[in-house]
């Protein structure tokens, strides 16, 4: 009997193994005709997502900063405001600016190339990095755990029976590459990363650069040095990460000083160099850390400097010399990006010039494709601002996701919703070739929304158009000091579109706040009665 | 031979690579070999710290993975007493291997649950049984007692070598590891007389077909090249000794009508002249003798002359020094080591423990030099990963479902190119034993990511059979730490646990961006921990998630590592 027969005997004698050693237990998809038809396609979209994760949390108020609103910021967060005069202005675009250091960005969105979401967040917001991490990237409810992630969903459609199968001809290259980090749960397919497992970055940067670490000169290291050896050779794709990289060229002269391999501007180099290079890889993530800004957030002396400041810089920076590469590539065309953090920060600042973990926050998506503007309105800051206030979500995060897919990589809404965990998300104008409806992104996203009020000034019965899901719900009336004068709706309502009617001949003449509220979300309109 | 090529074969397994090539390429750390060694340590005994470093190496050397709780047993204790707990096993042999297998196929002679060791040969089930003592043997390992018996069966299955799959009744096959077991810390030269005549190395090396019309010179000669003096410079054995010995150890056969076969010894068969051997063996002659004795007592005088010879102590000291140590034996180990430890060895009588002893309690055994440097064999990399991750099996009595969960083991050793119980020959793994890459042949493009999925198959998958998934848990070593709620110590003591030099500070600040990604503060570390281990918390149900996912993570990133295959 030879050596091999003993599998197949003992696989006679009733002890098969339930899995074949590439496959790692992945099941087969040939049942599924859904997935038979990605198949085909697989490798067929040569479009690029490229994800910068902002770690920590990132301060949107002070990001994508509504200046229309600084008289109550200046309340409820005046020891971290931005210095109204350095906001970055927006073409086109008044009430709303940019931090003074993300001038990179500023230029690409008065070039057209960005898209920017107001308040992306999900219902019943959680404060953990941990748990909203998990959340992000698995595109869960936060009541619900999904051990898969949006893109790891995705990735095993398009690409049917990874591992096994692959590399192979049609897509010789990682599906996804994660730089900077061990793989993520959002690469996570049903039993597989769909990621490239790049356990030691340095290894990465070594196959990149042509390098090799040192190892003790010892026994220890002389074995070490070649098992890393052997490591590094026998990644499946070491071979065409590495001939990319060799061919592969960057022409930006806007990347910041290199040296520092963490830094965003090296991996985002690296990115283009690898999409330069030929890689077929769909989907690249990059991260940057340190937003976790609970003091010293800003530099006490002036706020447009600081530790969120640098990131700033870094991250605009990072983005402009990444899509400058890509013009002069003429790779433009082919490559989206996106930015998202795992929660926003707190409206109220806290006494160490920081911020404390809050809710919903701005979120970036770039590139030629994206229609150009800002999705959603500023976030309406209450005048008064308690410790525990939060920016109301407008937009699901799981909507941009929604978007990307379909839009950007062309799911069919029978795909999207295998992507997106059984669930249904409507998507959101973000790329020139998208099919959201107005009212589904205004209606359906924000949950209440204050529509119209009309006539407007009038002294006599007015109409107010409002919005809301399913839920309790307020429509106060406020006088011009604050005092609540009127409550013209209070109760529970089904998700749908209503209209209230105010008669104004019993107010005094002057200016009125309408506020809808539901929860900790408010909007806010001004009422003029002569 | 190019470049490429030398890459290739060696990627290939191709052992035809001459050693001049090496030095050819002694700049690349394929080939890297750091010379000038700096260490003169001998066998003394170890007088330095015997702290909790000098512990793990100690364990890890001597154990198929260290648990949290071997740890905890030889924490304190001193060298001496940790190596003389380490000779003295609990237990020196184990219960025998089972009918596993009655609920697919019927053996009409043994109840389910009940051994098969001394029921008749049945070829309806003769694959379950091999199946089943192969399946049996690596979990010898898995479920061994914190000692060196396991191990040592270990060396001497590679020592003196089988292959299950040649022997047609695996009723020997339990014989033969009942025999190493019996001997395993015992007496080197009694060990060699039981194998000689063991039924299986009988069958093995066509002993039983040694007759005195007939003499088949196979375990002659591999009793002198392999098992003893070994056939380095100054061991001068002769053809004529092979063709002596081959006729002192006529009319040894096996009995097929017992149950299990045993050994015979047909007197008839044997040569009774006189066999004289070379000087080698100081030209001794063994008296030829007539009757149902004269086997046992040739044997005997042959082996007194085997063992009288230097070169059987040295050889096996090399052999124990590349197991335990290290595969680079220069003049100064030889010197300073191997001749010394032969002394040791040949003066004690061959006493396994004695040699042992000394060797592990030695100064050039806790040398920093010799630290780290082992390449994990297949299955001390997998049944220590289940050993050490104190991986849950099936119960013992639920025999089939047990019995599958071991074939696994059995299945990865193979796929990693160590089929336990079935050596590639009879000179055993290479790992031990060819030039110029030793361990090293235990890697390569395809068995190193094998390794790998080993791993991250039973961390993130599980083994699922029926109802049973057999999966590692990081909770369950990560729960008896110290102190694993501040990330720092967290990944500090995993670090130590599971591989044995520390890492890099570059290496552990990406460990910490598992914990704590984007740099955010260590005590999110704390609360998340202390969340996921509190079920009164709120958030108990989250953070027990996002915790455990980031357990693994941590572990499999660690054994991801190429240190992690290191000892």
């Amino acid at each position: 009997m030879k050596r091999r027969s003993f599998v197949k005997s003992a696989a006679a004698a009733g002890t098969l193994m339930p899995f074949t050693l590439s496959g790692m237990g992945v099941k087969t998809y040939e049942d599924s005709p859904l997935l038979q038809v990605l198949g085909r396609r697989a490798g067929a979209t040569d479009k690029v997502l490229v994800i910068i994760q902002l770690n920590g949390g990132n301060d949107g108020l002070n990001t994508l900063i509504p200046t229309d609103q600084y008289s109550n910021l200046s309340k409820a967060r005046s020891n971290v405001l931005i210095q109204e005069n350095k906001v970055l202005a927006l073409s086109g675009k008044s009430g709303v600016g940019l931090h003074p250091k993300l001038t990179g960005l500023r230029d690409l969105y008065n070039a057209g190339l960005v898209s920017a979401v107001q308040c992306v967040g999900y219902p019943q917001p959680n404060f953990s990095h941990f748990r909203s991490t998990d959340i992000w990237m698995s595109g869960s409810n936060a009541d619900e755990v999904f051990t898969t992630g949006w893109m790891g969903r995705y990735l095993d459609m398009a690409y049917p029976e990874f591992p096994q199968k692959y590399p192979n001809a049609t897509m010789p290259d990682p599906l996804a590459i994660q730089i900077g980090q061990v793989v993520g749960l959002q690469y996570m397919g049903p039993t597989v990363t769909m990621g490239m497992a790049i356990t030691d970055p340095s290894t990465f940067y070594q196959l990149v650069d042509g390098t090799t670490e040192q190892t003790p000169s010892s026994p220890y290291g002389d074995e070490l040095a070649f098992l890393r050896l052997v490591t590094q050779q026998t990644n499946q794709y070491a071979d065409v990460i590495k001939a990319a990289a060799t061919k592969g060229k960057n022409y930006s002269t806007k990347y910041t000083t290199p040296g520092r391999n963490s830094s965003l501007s090296d991996q985002l180099k690296i990115v283009a160099k690898l999409i330069n290079g030929g890689l077929k890889t769909p989907v690249y993530m990059v991260s940057l850390g340190g937003f976790d800004t609970h003091s010293e957030q800003v530099d006490s002396a002036d706020t447009s400097n600081g530790s969120h400041a640098n990131l700033m810089q870094q991250l605009g920076d990072a983005i402009a010399a990444f899509q400058d590469d890509l013009k002069l590539m003429g790779l433009q065309d082919k490559v989206a990006g996106m930015t998202f953090s795992e929660f926003g920060r707190r409206v109220m600042s806290n006494a160490s010039d920081g911020t404390d973990h809050g809710a919903a926050a701005p979120l970036f998506v770039f590139g030629t494709s994206v229609q150009p503007g800002i999705i959603g309105s500023n976030p309406t800051i209450p005048s008064v601002v308690t410790v525990n206030d939060n920016l109301p979500m407008q937009y699901d995060f799981r909507q941009v996701y929604a978007s990307v897919l379909q839009d950007w990589f062309g799911l069919t809404d029978t795909e999207l919703k295998v992507a997106m965990g059984n669930k249904d998300f409507n998507t959101l104008p973000i790329f020139k070739n998208n099919k959201a409806k107005i009212e589904d992104y205004v209606d359906l996203v924000s949950r209440i929304s204050l529509n119209a009020i009309y006539p407007n000034p009038h002294r006599g019965r007015v109409s107010v158009d409002y919005f809301t899901e399913s839920g309790n719900l307020q429509l106060h009336v406020f006088d011009a000091r604050g005092t609540l004068i009127d409550t013209v709706v209070s109760g529970w309502h089904a998700h749908g579109s209503y209209t209230a009617f105010i008669d104004t001949a019993q107010y005094g003449p002057g200016n009125y706040f309408v506020q809808l509220s539901q929860g900790e979300k408010r909007f806010t309109e001004v009422l003029l009665v002569p | 031979m190019n470049r490429k090529h030398f890459f290739e074969s060696l990627l290939l397994g191709n052992k035809n690579t001459g050693s001049n090539t090496l030095v050819e390429e002694g700049n690349d750390v394929l080939t890297r070999k750091t010379v000038n060694r700096r260490t003169n340590t001998g066998i003394a005994q170890y007088t330095g710290t015997f702290g909790d470093a000098e512990l793990m190496h100690l364990l890890r050397r001597s154990l198929f993975g260290v648990t949290m709780g071997d740890i905890r047993k030889f924490k304190g204790k001193t060298l001496t007493q940790v190596v003389d707990s380490l000779l003295t096993p609990a237990l020196t042999q184990p219960n025998p291997p089972v009918n596993y297998y009655g609920n697919q196929v019927n053996d009409p002679n043994v109840a389910y649950g009940s051994t098969w060791v001394n029921a008749p040969l049945d070829p309806n089930v003769e694959s379950n049984r091999k199946a089943g003592v192969k399946s049996w043997f690596w979990g010898l390992t898995a479920f061994q007692n914190p000692d060196l018996l396991q191990k040592m069966v270990m060396f001497w299955h590679n020592h003196f070598a089988i292959q299950f799959l040649e022997i047609p009744d695996s009723r020997a096959c339990y014989t033969y590891l009942k025999t190493i077991h019996t001997h395993a810390l015992g007496n080197f030269k009694d060990l060699t007389k039981a194998i000689t005549i063991d039924p299986a190395m009988l069958f093995y090396l066509n002993g039983r077909l040694n007759t005195k019309r007939a003499p088949d010179e196979n375990y002659a000669r591999e009793l002198q090249e392999l098992f003893t003096v070994g056939k380095g410079p100054n061991s001068k054995f002769t053809e004529d000794d092979v063709k002596e010995m081959a006729k002192i150890l006529t009319g040894w056969s096996i009995n097929p009508l017992t149950n299990p076969f045993s050994t015979a010894f047909v007197a008839t068969n044997h040569d009774s002249t006189d066999k004289k051997l070379s000087s080698f063996y100081g030209g001794v002659t063994i008296k030829g003798r007539t009757g149902l004795t004269a086997g046992d007592d040739e044997l005997k005088d042959l082996l007194s002359a085997i063992f009288a010879v230097d070169e059987t102590a040295l050889y096996l000291c090399r052999k124990l020094y590349k197991f335990f140590v290290y595969y680079d034996i220069d003049d100064a180990v030889e010197t300073n080591v191997i001749v010394p430890l032969a002394k040791v060895f040949k003066d004690s009588g061959y006493d396994v423990k004695t040699v042992l002893k000394t060797l592990l309690k030695s100064e050039h055994f806790f040398d920093q030099w010799n630290r780290g440097c082992v390449i994990k064999d297949p299955i001390t990399q997998q049944a220590g990963f289940c050993r050490q991750m104190e991986v849950k099996f099936p119960s013992n009595t639920d025999y089939f479902l047990h019995y599958q969960m071991l074939i696994l083991g059995v299945y990865f050793g193979e796929l990693t190119q160590m089929n336990y119980g079935d050596p590639p020959n009879v000179a055993g793994w290479p790992a031990w034993y060819q030039k110029p890459l030793f361990y090293r042949s235990w890697i390569n493009s395809d068995t190193l990511p094998k390794r790998n999925q080993f791993t991250d198959y039973l961390l993130y998958i599980g083994h699922k059979v029926g109802s049973f998934t057999l999966m590692a848990d990081p909770w369950v070593v990560v729960k008896q730490m110290s102190n694993p709620g501040v990330a720092d110590d967290l990944i500090a003591e995993t670090i130590a646990f599971l591989v044995p030099e520390d890492l890099t500070a570059a290496q552990k600040s990406n460990l910490k961006a598992i914990l704590l990604p984007g740099g955010i503060p260590d005590y999110n570390w704390a609360d998340e921990y202390r969340a996921a281990t509190t079920p009164s918390d709120p958030n108990y149900s989250t953070s027990l998630v996002s915790v455990t996912a980031k357990l693994k993570a941590l572990f499999k990133a660690i054994m991801n590592l190429s240190e992690y295959q290191l000892s």
